[in-house]
């Protein structure tokens, strides 16, 4: 790895340290950057909070859970847009490709409407997970699997989750559930509490970060896959277990924060203009400019339009879709 | 005799064999030329040689090492191979791109040492391309990116070395140059088999000649020897001439009418 890579990775950890501090500040009551510091220290066993009990708990058990959780989904979401742009050597695919988002939504919005909230993360999960089984079943039934195959699968799985979903709150949904399902589908941080920060974590740290050590894996493909086994890799174990692995954790992201888009498309562009294409830098660094944009897009979602919330996937798209027509005309000018 | 010897070679593909029962053998520090018509089934061979893909049935191995049954890395060390006509739209640099060769070499998490990074300047010095070594490798001309796949190969430092038409998309003196560089590989004591199209640079530069057509082996043996002007002809279906060349003692083929 080029030192560029790792100084730009030194750089962006700590804007995201400053930044989860700084997020956790902003917001209806005021709050003091060293008041968050010693709140965090003071629960972490290091002395005493100088704040009330009521401010420390918007610090400790609303902002800090909700910051914190924006900021492994966003990991998340990047990494495994990164991916899958590699895996299906596609520069437009993101992290749903496969059907995982629509099939996380019809998982959610069914125990929604079951009046089993509870089961919601669980649902959504394994929701992704079954989308993603009719996905690559359907490709394999075409053939054998190639990454086209495997889009195109991923489309037809993607379209058909998406109608019954549609056709059951059209069925089904009254005034009440309708508001929560609405957040859910545009994709939302508002409910997120400790749990969702140790689901999205534990996710983030037994998924996510063995597979920001796959770069240079990822870099053997880039001449195809009879050149990466004439090097030693197991082209069809890499492939699946690298599918596998950004399923699971994309399915646990959604399955807290809803399905947000534009997160795992356009993020991994912006640090390939930083640090070039290689997967080995490309990996890591997309984790953090991740985390550290939908920690400030969920900032603005709570925000900008006080004391009303906007969903945090308006937020991305609204950011995202014009940066992802640039990316278009960039192509096109390059083409 | 070590080197590579293969045995009973058999590859089937959409149910038809393109392979069909092939034994051929390099001997140690030699370079030699798989030859024959388009379509005989020298990518394919070469594929099973490398072991990247299995065949039907046969054995292949290297210096009495089965090959086909080796861990992957294991096998990564001992044989390269590099393909014809591959292509990326991966930006990455051409320095990138040789330190791929590196990989059965290293973990997934190990970065390189100083060792790699000599090895990586080195075979970017026996390729030419040494100056080019921070381009992207998508700006690259046929010639140069092959030039850089052969680079790669060579950074892998492995004894056996496999190729489908290196000297493709190159001008004469690059074509040259590339055989020449292999003719060095070899005589440090590696293997190389290389198919090529051009039977006038197999006769010039190879030691032996492996020559197939329809997925088998219809003569084998020292360059000379072997492609004869009734080999040519029944192979291809051409007639021609062979002269010795009289500065190198090598052959050369002239072509006559059909």
């Amino acid at each position: 790895m080029r030192r560029g890579a790792v100084a730009w990775g030194i750089a962006l950890g700590a804007v995201l340290v400053a930044s989860i501090t700084l997020a956790v500040t902003i917001g209806p009551a005021e709050i003091r950057f060293d008041e968050v510091w010693a709140s965090i220290l003071s629960h972490l066993g290091l002395g005493a909070s100088p704040l009330t009990e009521l401010r420390d708990g918007i610090v400790w058990e609303l902002r800090m859970p909700r910051v914190l959780t924006a900021a492994a989904v966003g990991a998340g979401l990047a990494l495994s847009g990164a991916v899958m742009q590699a895996l299906t050597r596609n520069p437009l695919a993101d992290p749903y490709l496969l059907g995982l988002s629509s099939g996380a939504s019809l998982g959610a919005v069914s125990v929604i409407l079951l009046g089993a909230a509870l089961l919601l993360p669980l649902a959504a999960f394994l929701g992704a997970l079954l989308a993603l089984g009719a996905t690559l079943l359907l490709a394999s039934a075409l053939g054998r699997i190639t990454p086209t195959r495997t889009v195109l699968a991923g489309l037809a799985v993607s379209s058909l989750a998406s109608a019954i979903t549609s056709f059951v709150i059209f069925w089904t949904v009254t005034g009440d559930s309708y508001r929560e399902i609405l957040s859910w589908l545009l994709g939302s941080l508002a409910g997120a509490r400790w749990p969702a920060v140790a689901i999205a974590g534990i996710a983030l740290v037994v998924v996510g970060i063995p597979i920001m050590f796959t770069g240079r894996l990822l870099d053997s493909f880039a001449f195809g896959d009879t050149s990466a086994a004439a090097l030693g890799v197991n082209v069809q174990g890499t492939r699946w277990a690298l599918l596998a692995g950004t399923a699971l954790l994309t399915g646990a992201m959604v399955s807290v924060s809803g399905s947000i888009g534009f997160v795992g498309l356009i993020l991994p562009h912006a640090v390939r203009l930083l640090v070039g294409p290689g997967h080995r830098a490309l990996l890591p660094l997309s984790a953090l400019v991740g985390a550290i944009f939908l920690v400030w897009a969920d900032t603005l979602a709570r925000t900008l339009f006080d004391p009303r919330e906007l969903p945090v996937g308006i937020v991305t798209a609204l950011i995202g879709a014009p940066v992802f027509a640039l990316l278009l005309a960039r192509r096109r000018a390059d083409a | 005799m070590s080197g590579l010897e293969a045995h009973d070679i058999r590859v089937k593909a959409g149910g038809r064999l393109i392979i069909d029962g092939i034994d051929c053998t390099v001997p140690p520090g030699t370079l030699a030329a798989l030859i024959g018509p388009n379509g005989a089934g020298k990518s394919t061979l070469l594929r099973s040689l490398a072991a990247v893909e299995k065949p039907e049935t046969g054995e292949v191995s290297f210096e009495g090492t089965p090959l086909l049954s080796l861990p992957r890395r294991q096998r990564a060390r001992l044989a390269a191979f590099v393909e014809q006509d591959a292509a990326t739209e991966l930006s990455l640099t051409v320095e990138a791109v040789v330190a791929l060769g590196r990989m059965p070499h290293l973990s997934l998490w190990e970065a390189r040492d100083a060792a790699s990074r000599t090895i990586i300047g080195e075979s970017l010095d026996a390729v030419g391309m040494r100056d080019f070594a921070g381009r992207d490798v998508t700006t690259l001309s046929g010639g140069e990116r092959q030039r850089v796949l052969l680079a790669k190969a060579l950074a892998q430092r492995a004894p056996l070395l496999l190729l489908d038409e290196p000297t493709n998309h190159l001008d004469i003196r690059a074509q040259l140059s590339t055989l020449a560089l292999l003719r060095s590989v070899a005589s440090t004591g590696s293997t190389v088999l290389a198919a090529l199209h051009d039977l006038g640079l197999a006769a010039a530069w190879c030691d032996t000649v492996i020559v197939v057509a329809d997925g088998r082996v219809v003569a084998a043996g020292e360059t000379a020897a072997t492609l004869t002007p009734e080999l040519i002809r029944r192979v291809y279906g051409v007639r021609a001439t062979v002269f010795t060349d009289p500065v190198t003692r090598r052959p050369v083929i002239g072509f006559g009418e059909l």
